[in-house]
């Protein structure tokens, strides 16, 4: 019973994100709706991502230098620390930021509209409710979840910057030739399209949960919290797989 | 348990003019709990019909058959020559551009104003961007609702009854063919309560509607009722009047009237 349920459950999901490639090319486009959606998030999440990954910039160095002191390898610690910001830690945080204070957002958002019937209102004056809310949304995350990652890894190379210099006196210049010379442009693209993803997943999660919320007030802080929870694991998902395909390309 | 003589089904008292809806035996379950079972109903040409019965015994459930927010497990729906349950997409937005929808809880964006409100549907529904045409429509809406000073307010700075009024002009702008208005006397007081009933009452005048009225309400019922159709356990069993069904004292409707 419980198994039927969840296949159930499971074929509404693939139906939902079906829905969103019919509907995200079946015009007329919600590029108003998106534009105010891509705003209203970035302005929600900007400052905490970009707080969270300076400190995540400098406590990561700082903790890592003794290790590569040990080996007499503390030259090395721009490269590794680059790379671990853009390959991995950027687009962490971001996505677990997002997916706790967007998903949330999302999921509640459109429960309580779910919830006082006003998804039904705007279904039966045919004004197109997925595309209005869901289509928007969807878009917007993905859309802005690159963008704030490319924040995020400025930021937090920003943080790491400090803490080297702080230290030994490294130069910006010396300091930024030495990232640039270990990221690559894969580096780079790879964690860009997995940022995407990420968005995605929160956005499309989010709507998910919020659409088919449940009745009654409970309903919306259930929608919300199956929606943070949801897309973090979302994202640990992503995040595995897409390693396991960037290694594919990556020159062993 | 029920026998098909409960149903009293008495022959129209005064020739009717073309059933705008026709629904006919529909069930329907939300997993183990039926919520209709048989259920047929008429509405003519501007025409007033009330539905009462109490809490619980699917007469949202109903409406939003009608307008195909909800798809019955068998039976047939026809709502203006549509046959509801097998629409397209399409023809569900054509069909929906001419039946008003007011909701039990008003249903209004609460992240928009009164007038962002009723553009809404404009813009979204028939395509109008045209500022002065959206003015045009959303005073005159708003005029026949009696609000016209309302149309900057968010709908959480708007009363219970105001709510009613700015969900129902939502509906009016489109000028729909039939309204179906959900308990719109809900959690009012009585003059509030009579205040809508007038209301009901002259958007049928005024835009020739037909309107199914749901309610528990029976002072709504008298006031606005042409005909009344008792729903209890999902089954339509009395019709009528309001004059005749006070008369019949029939059981199930018994509380209503004595009130
Ligand atoms: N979408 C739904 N999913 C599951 N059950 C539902 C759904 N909609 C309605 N029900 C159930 O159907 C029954 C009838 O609901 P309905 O809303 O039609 O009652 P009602 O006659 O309008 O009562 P009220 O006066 O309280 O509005 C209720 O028991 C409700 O729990
Ligand atoms: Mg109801």
């Amino acid at each position: 019973m419980k198994v039927k349920k969840f296949l159930i459950g499971l074929a509404d999901v693939f139906r939902f994100i079906k829905r969103f490639f019919k509907e995200v090319f079946y015009p007329p486009f919600e590029i108003k709706e998106t534009l105010r959606q891509c705003f209203l998030l970035g302005n929600r999440s900007l400052f905490l991502i970009l707080f969270t990954s300076f400190l995540a910039g400098i406590v990561f160095t700082k903790q890592s230098r003794p290790s590569l002191a040990s080996f007499g390898a503390e030259s090395w610690l721009p490269s590794l620390v680059s790379q671990a910001v853009v390959r991995s830690l950027g687009p962490l945080i971001t996505g677990l930021i997002c997916a706790g204070k967007l998903g949330s957002n999302i999921g509640a958002e459109l429960a309580s509209m779910q919830v006082s019937e006003q998804i039904d209102a705007m279904e039966v004056s045919g004004t197109r409710p997925y595309a209005y809310l869901v289509v928007s949304r969807v878009l917007a995350t993905t859309l802005m979840l690159p963008l704030l990652v490319v924040f995020a890894d400025i930021v937090a190379l920003l943080g790491s910057y400090l803490m080297v210099n702080g230290i030994n006196g490294t130069s910006f210049t010396l300091y930024f030739n030495e990232v640039s010379a270990v990221v690559t442009y894969l580096d780079i693209f790879s964690s860009l399209i997995k940022s995407a993803f990420f968005g995605f997943a929160i956005g499309i999660v989010g709507s998910y949960a919020g659409y088919h919320s449940e009745k009654g007030t409970t309903g919306v802080g259930k929608a919300a919290n199956t929606a943070v929870v949801v897309s973090m694991i979302f994202i640990f998902v992503i995040d595995l797989a897409s390693l396991q395909i960037i290694n594919l390309f990556r020159v062993q | 348990m029920r026998t098909e003589t409960d149903i009293i089904m008495p022959a129209p008292s005064q020739p009717r003019g073309n059933a705008v809806v026709e629904v006919r035996h529909v069930s329907k379950s939300f997993g183990d709990r039926e919520v209709l079972v048989d259920f047929n109903l008429d509405l003519f040409e501007r025409e007033n019909l009330v539905i009462l019965g109490k809490s619980g015994t699917g007469k949202s459930v109903a409406i939003k058959i009608m307008v195909g927010l909800l798809k019955p497990d068998s039976g047939t729906v026809n709502v203006l020559g549509y046959d509801v349950p097998t629409l397209s997409t399409k023809e569900l937005n054509a069909l929906r551009l001419q039946v008003g929808f007011s909701f039990q809880g008003s249903a209004l964006y609460d992240s928009m104003t009164v007038r962002e409100n009723l553009e809404f549907p404009l813009k979204r529904n028939l395509g109008i961007y045209n500022r002065s045409e959206l003015d045009e429509k959303v005073m005159s809406a708003l005029k026949d609702v009696g609000l016209e000073s309302a149309s900057n307010l968010s709908p959480a700075e708007l009363s219970g009854g105001m709510k009613k009024r700015i969900g129902i002009a939502r509906t009016l702008i489109l000028n729909p063919k039939i309204m179906l208005y959900d308990e719109p006397t809900a959690g009012l007081d009585p003059v509030t309560s009579s205040e809508i009933n007038e209301l009901i009452l002259s958007v049928r005048d005024k835009y020739n509607t037909s309107s199914i009225i749901i309610t528990h309400d029976i002072s709504c019922a008298r006031e606005t009722s042409d005909r009344i159709v008792g729903l209890f356990d999902g089954r339509n069993k009395v019709e009528g009047t309001f004059d005749e069904l006070k008369k019949q004292n029939n059981e199930e409707l018994k509380p209503f009237f004595n009130y």
